[in-house]
């Protein structure tokens, strides 16, 4: 039942924004090729057009130059084969939680009965089941988040695309997220391309992270994190990761405070 | 309680103030009735039916025009969200328009229409037309941008994000449009109705000027206050019930 | 797996696109300004140009008497004609000075009632019971009572605006005072404020933006009922000239003369957001 997520191929990104003329090119020469169920993490400072790429991806926005294909074929608007979690969670506020988590099933067709096993699945997979019925004006940071993967995820998307999820929440909640999404994500085995500030959080989540210079944004150094499935942010193996990417990234930021 | 109290110490001191006049005969007591004189009028009024009458006229007159322009500015409001050229061109056109306060209007309606009932609620539809389509426009455009990313990355169309996003989000931009509209048809329907009418609130209002009885302007007033804030109030409350889920938002 | 969605196809373009949405909401991709400013002249013309159409159409057809709609030129060339032999400014003079009297003394005496009625919580319990009283009553009901009591002057007509520009900005007001962040005093009196500086420098000014507003709507009020004062009883004034017009079916007078009134209502809000914008300079972030 569970095919590994879609492959992307990024070619040659480039996106400037501003009238002719005065174009400043916020990302540029992004190339990866990313396999079906890699979780990749793209890391990099203020500006470093992390979150662009992230859009171009999504389909949100077209890129000046290159492209981007998805299982081969390239991409030309948003579609539900990627998903998207969003840092402002986006959920539906006339909407309660299941509602919110069938959103795309239903636009989708499917009939009530595979709808409601939908979201109770990915209701409770996020642990919210208890809260199915509530608006999100009535959730914690948190738990609306938890919402918004669960939306995304029971549209059985091949592809996730996480924009700084967890940036709003409190240390300690972003802590746990990150655990609930390592245990989802073994589960589910989607693609995963997560935008985030924190090399802790992408060294303890991801396959692959990029580094990404500051503006104008290009791959500065792509690691591959071997650890095992379930991490140890204690492990010294762990601690070598952060050590090594923090010191390619303070290049980068202390540049872009000069 | 504190209002209760309150009200009691304003009754109180209108029939000090008025009785006190009598007495010391300062201001003609004609121009200041007494809460008794009041209380008769309504007493009158309401007994031989003639002020069910007048409210009954002045609702319909609202409820016609009000529920006209809600619909025309519904529509446009529309049109207009949707399409940017319509939008710009439209825009001159509202921008000079809006600025005329509508009372200016009220001559040029009974012109047009007559001194009938139609010049009422077409001014009223008038009246309420532009602020409640300027606030359902607003309220349509505002929709949030990752709400519908959201759901085209969900698979939504086009139509799926007009339907199910664009007007949800929009709904209590244009409930208030609504709610706000209805006002302004209550605190314009007197004015219309001072000049060329026969029947209605404001008529009566008028009335008590025409034959000097200050005691039936006063009546006027404070029974549209009365339920002007009655229905106020019930609009609130609907408002509220229906939007449940906008909670502290 | 299908490819994304760019929703009904062969739509006429005037309707944003997926990618529009996506990227700029309903609002739509902001239009080159020169192509922009195009546009909006466009539509001025085309507005213009629909406006004389219809008058000419109803003329021409005799689709109805053409008294009823006047066109463009008409309206315009009326009130170049009353301007010129000097009508016009009487009774713009008229009715402004109505409003900026009664718009004065109704202001002054909102601020500084709300002022005392925002510092003091006696004196509210005394004013709000009657004012929560008074402000439910439509003001254009109360207008007969003031014509009663003042008589067809300039009495009436000045109290009774002076009567309902008083109510928004009163409450704002009181609003604005009672709102004023508990911290920012006890910034001040950890500072060593006293009383009375405490009210001049930091209740005042931080409740100076909701009393402009107040203002702004009581501005907008005036205007709105000025004209209504003025059918009732007034031998002078844009509200008359429009009343007057109905007599000989002078529709180019009453359309001129509202247009008048717009351009003044205008240009007082005008005004007052310049105000804002002068003494609020503190409350905008500056882009540096």
């Amino acid at each position: 039942m569970i095919a590994p997520g879609g492959r992307i191929q990024i070619e040659n990104v480039e996106k400037s924004f501003g009238a002719n003329g005065h174009a400043m090119p916020a990302l540029m020469d992004a190339t990866l090729e990313i396999q079906g169920g890699e979780f990749i993490c793209l890391l990099g400072p203020s500006g470093c057009g992390k979150s662009t790429l992230l859009n171009i991806v999504a389909g949100f926005i077209p890129p000046t130059r290159g492209r981007v294909l998805v299982d081969g074929r390239p991409v030309t608007g948003p579609g539900r084969e990627r998903g998207v979690v969003f840092q402002e969670y986006a959920l539906f506020p006339w909407l309660t939680v299941a509602e919110n988590v069938e959103f795309g099933p239903r636009l989708a067709g499917r009939p009530p009965a595979e709808r409601r096993e939908l979201v109770a699945r990915y209701v409770g997979m996020v642990g919210l089941s208890e809260h199915r019925g509530k608006f999100p004006n009535q959730l914690s940071g948190g738990m609306r988040q938890r919402v918004a993967i669960a939306r995304a995820l029971a549209n059985t998307p091949s592809i996730v695309l996480m924009d700084e999820p967890f940036g709003a929440l409190d240390a300690q909640t972003r802590e746990v997220m990150q655990d609930e999404l390592a245990r989802i994500q073994r589960l589910e085995l989607k693609t995963i391309i997560f935008v985030t500030h924190s090399i802790r959080e992408a060294v303890y989540l991801g396959d692959r992270v990029v580094v990404m210079t500051r503006s104008p944004g290009r791959f500065k150094e792509v690691f591959s994190i071997k650890l095992p499935q379930a991490r140890d942010r204690f492990a010294p193996e762990f601690t070598h990761y952060e050590s090594e990417i923090t010191r390619v990234l303070k290049d980068e930021v202390g540049a872009a405070h000069a | 309680m504190i209002r209760a109290a309150a009200l009691l110490i304003f009754l109180g001191s209108w029939a000090v103030v008025a009785h006190g006049n009598r007495a010391l005969e300062a201001v003609p007591a004609s121009l200041l009735p007494t809460p008794g004189e009041v209380a008769t009028v309504f007493a009158a009024l309401a007994g031989d039916g003639s002020l069910a009458r007048d409210l009954l006229v002045s609702s319909r007159r609202i409820a016609e025009g009000f529920v006209l322009a809600a619909l025309a500015a519904g529509a446009l409001g529309v049109v207009v969200a949707l399409s940017a050229p319509v939008r710009l061109m439209l825009q001159p056109v509202i921008e000079f328009v809006r600025p005329i306060p509508p009372l200016a209007f009220l001559p040029m309606f009974l012109v047009w229409f007559g001194l009938g009932e139609t010049s009422k609620v077409a001014f009223i539809a008038y009246t309420t037309f532009f602020p409640m389509f300027v606030g359902m426009a607003a309220s349509l455009m505002r929709v949030d941008v990752a709400l519908l990313r959201a759901a085209a990355s969900l698979g939504a169309t086009r139509r799926d994000l007009l339907w199910r996003v664009v007007l949800p989000s929009a709904i209590p931009g244009i409930v208030t449009a609504l709610r706000l509209g209805f006002g302004l048809a209550i605190f314009v329907i007197v004015g219309a109705e001072f000049m060329g009418a026969d029947a209605g609130m404001g008529n009566l209002i008028m009335e008590g000027r025409t034959f000097f009885n200050p005691a039936q302007i006063v009546m006027g007033a404070l029974l549209l206050g009365v339920l002007g804030s009655l229905v106020h109030a019930l609009l609130v409350a609907i408002e509220r019930r229906a939007l449940r889920w906008r909670g502290a938002a | 797996m299908s490819n994304p969605t760019i929703g009904d196809r062969g739509r006429a373009s005037a309707l944003s696109t997926i990618s529009d949405l996506m990227q700029w909401g309903l609002r739509g991709a902001p239009p080159p300004a020169r192509r922009a400013l195009g546009l909006r002249m466009g539509a001025v013309l085309a507005f213009v140009a629909l406006w004389s159409g219809a008058a000419g159409a109803v003329s021409l057809l005799k689709l109805f008497n053409p008294i009823f709609l006047a066109g463009p030129w008409l309206v315009f060339g009326t009130l170049l004609q009353v301007a010129r032999d000097g009508q016009l400014w009487g009774h713009i003079a008229a009715t402004l000075e109505r409003v900026v009297l009664g718009f004065s003394l109704g202001a002054l005496l909102a601020i500084g009632l709300g002022l005392l009625a925002g510092a003091s919580r006696v004196l509210d319990r005394v004013v709000e019971p009657v004012v929560e009283l008074l402000r439910p009553i439509p003001p254009l009901a109360v207008l007969p009572l003031f014509i009663v009591w003042g008589g067809i002057g300039e009495a009436s007509k000045i109290a009774f605006i002076t009567y309902v520009t008083f109510f928004p900005t009163f409450l704002a007001t009181v609003h604005a005072v009672r709102g004023v962040e508990p911290v920012l005093v006890r910034a001040a009196e950890s500072l060593g404020a006293r009383r009375g500086q405490l009210f001049v420098r930091v209740v005042l000014p931080a409740a100076l933006p909701e009393i402009l507003t107040g203002i702004r709507v009581s501005v907008a009020l005036a205007f709105f009922v000025i004209v209504i004062a003025e059918f009732v009883g007034a031998e002078r004034g844009l509200g008359y000239l429009i009343n007057d017009g109905r007599n000989f079916f002078l529709v180019p007078q009453m359309l001129g003369a509202a247009v008048v009134l717009g351009l003044l209502g205008s240009a007082a809000s005008f005004l007052v957001s310049l105000v804002e914008r002068r003494w609020l300079r503190w409350e905008r972030p500056s882009t540096s």
